[in-house]
């Protein structure tokens, strides 16, 4: 243990993803010893991010504004829901033109090994948007991985009882990636060919 | 197959040797510590991408390198075929066939098949289980490629269950997401336990002959076994070939329910108990398991046999693996060397090394290369004697 202030900001690193007790001790050494002028480049960015980006109050897609701009658009379809890990994923899949509906970005993937489970994602707000039944179809386009597929099932499990068609985009896509790598072409044609589940 | 030319660059000791290799026995000679067995391990890294040595890469890398690559050339179904590895320990590897990137490092495995038998092996007779699934389930990517994909899934998703278990024990409750991979678990374990049995049953023949080989007439009879976690047949866990191997669904069916019924123990314990990382690969010599049982000899000699087991059921599925035989002759008594040496003569390709010529039954002694002082060099024939004498006081 360190100092108060040190020890603060170790613990405070330490809680960001994928930065283990070694690594957060090395950024702060590291922090401790850069220039005065580095140091608050990195928080006024931090401060901006904080102050000026923000999530869709529906879907948590990235937003200029209260709602982002596809649940602002008339024209998407109310009925159908996407389900996507980040707001990369909406990205991707908008460039294939497949989907007319909205999306719902949860916010990541079940992984236990970084501590991840469901309550540290956006799906008790997935649960709420449900309910009022305007939704008939829920298409589940986590990563193709194994923390994407286990993502995937603990979600069609939870909404079973609600009657939905819940259908996961159909193989094709490469094993063991990312959903952002997937070209469009492969991309949109797993969104044609999605399975019920 | 065999090697035509090998390449290597900060690997081990190595800061760069260029090697050219021929069909057939090869020695490879020199005092201790010259640097013979790294260059063996290096061809041994295109197979399995691991060491038999280390578990880890860092190792292997030049003291002072920040990588290491191996490259080779190789003859396979009178095809050449270019494989160059770089070895980053602690980031991706990097792989290369005929110039274009693998996607993926594992995407190499099964292409260059190698059966490399060294001191080492004997850890797979007394050593721990580990030693052993390592063993069944290297051999079983190089005969079945895809299933290194259904490896490093099935390490992943005991990972997250661990995790998952880990936390589920602190903060009891917070199980919601366990059947999820209690699925992935019961699906990939099966597949894998379903492929090692399979394995187990194919190789058990050619470990009996390849013993009865070693150890002479009137010895006791090899056989492999298999212990398992999940129940193999009624309240089973022990399999013996020859039962008939149940299919990849029955085990996946049979890993689900054991799982179920280990629950409470599992959160208590938070670890995975059951599936096949908890199995062992049984060698059964007469009527007791050689772990435990066997004389030093009867050790060796069934190492050995495994490992001669392995090169005759890779040449059964029809493709020559390249035979490597690591500082192992010096180990052996006459009787066990004639036995390796009748093998070895066979071999589309042999590398061995040895501190001493002479260890090495003369039969094998075709091509050498002197190995000395950062340098690999192959020998015209007519120094053959003034080397042999010069190596005797190498002999450590
Ligand atoms: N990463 C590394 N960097 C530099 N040198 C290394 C590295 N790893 C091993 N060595 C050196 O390589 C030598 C061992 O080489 P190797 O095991 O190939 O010997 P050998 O010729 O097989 O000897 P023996 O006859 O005793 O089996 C040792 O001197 C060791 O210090
Ligand atoms: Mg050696
Ligand atoms: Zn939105």
């Amino acid at each position: 243990m360190y100092e108060g202030a040190v020890q603060d900001l170790i613990d405070e690193l330490g809680r960001l993803p994928g930065v283990g007790p070694k690594s957060a001790q090395r950024i702060a050494f590291h922090l401790l010893a850069a220039d005065a002028a580095d140091v608050g480049r990195l928080v006024a960015s931090l401060q901006r991010v904080q102050a000026e980006v923000r999530f869709c109050s529906i879907c948590f897609n990235v937003a200029e504004a209260e709602q982002c701009r596809i649940c602002r658009d008339p024209r998407r379809s109310l009925d159908t829901i996407c389900v996507v890990e980040e707001p990369k994923d909406v990205v991707a899949i908008e460039r294939t033109r497949e989907f007319r509906g909205r999306y719902h970005v949860l916010g990541g993937a079940i992984s236990p090994i970084e501590g991840i489970g469901p309550d540290d994602l956006k799906v008790k707000e997935l649960m709420s948007r449900l309910m009022d039944g305007s939704v008939t179809e829920l298409i589940i386009a986590t990563d193709p991985n194994l923390e994407g597929e286990a993502t995937a099932a603990y979600l069609a499990r939870l909404v079973s009882p609600m009657g939905l068609a819940v259908s996961r985009l159909a193989s094709g896509l490469p094993v063991g990636g990312d959903l952002e790598y997937a070209d469009e072409v492969t991309l949109g044609r797993a969104f044609e060919g999605r399975r019920r589940i | 197959m065999y090697v035509r030319h090998l390449q290597l660059g900060s690997f081990r000791s190595w800061e760069a040797v260029d090697l050219a290799l021929t069909p057939g026995p090869t020695v490879l000679v020199g005092r201790n510590g010259q640097g013979k067995t790294n260059l063996v391990e290096a061809v041994g890294y295109l197979a399995t991408l691991g060491s038999h040595r280390v578990s880890s890469d860092a190792p292997l890398v030049r003291h002072g390198a920040a990588q290491a690559v191996v490259r080779a050339a190789l003859r396979k179904d009178d095809r050449e075929l270019l494989v160059e590895v770089e070895i980053n320990p602690g980031k991706a590897n990097r792989v290369r066939v005929n110039r274009s990137p693998l996607p993926r490092p594992r995407e190499l495995l099964g292409l260059v098949k190698t059966v490399l038998f060294a001191p080492e092996d004997l850890a797979l007779v007394r050593g721990d289980p580990t030693e052993r699934r390592r063993f069944l389930d290297d051999l079983l990517v190089s005969r079945t490629p895809r299933l290194a994909g259904v490896r490093a899934d099935y390490e992943r998703v005991l990972k997250q269950r661990n995790a998952l278990l880990k936390t589920a024990k602190l903060a009891r409750g917070n199980l919601a997401t366990l059947e999820v991979w209690d699925g992935h678990l019961a699906d990939l374990g099966g597949q894998l336990l379903a492929a090692r049995l399979q394995l187990a049953a194919d190789l058990d023949p050619f470990v009996t002959a390849a013993y009865e080989g070693v150890a002479g007439e009137g010895a006791d009879r090899a056989r492999l076994g298999y212990t398992s976690t999940v129940p193999l047949a009624g309240d089973g866990t022990a399999f013996l070939p020859g039962i008939g191997v149940p299919s990849a669904a029955e085990l996946t069916a049979a890993l689900a329910r054991r799982v179920e019924e280990r629950r409470k123990e599992e959160v208590d314990r938070g670890v995975t108990l059951v599936g096949p990382h908890r199995d062992d690969l049984v060698l059964h010599l007469g009527p007791v398991p050689a772990k435990g049982y066997a004389s030093h000899g009867e050790s060796w000699s069934f190492a050995l046999a495994v490992k001669l087991a392995c090169f005759a059921l890779l040449r059964a599925d029809g493709e020559e693996p390249v035979l490597v035989l690591d500082d192992v002759f010096a180990e052996l008594d006459a009787g066990r060397r004639t036995a390796l040496a009748e093998v070895a003569g066979t071999a589309e390709q042999c590398l061995i090394t040895a501190a001493v010529a002479e260890d090495v039954p003369a039969a094998l002694r075709g091509t050498r290369v002197q190995v000395a002082a950062g340098t690999a060099t192959v020998l015209p024939a007519e120094v053959d004697g003034p080397v042999a004498a010069e190596e005797a006081g190498a002999h450590g």
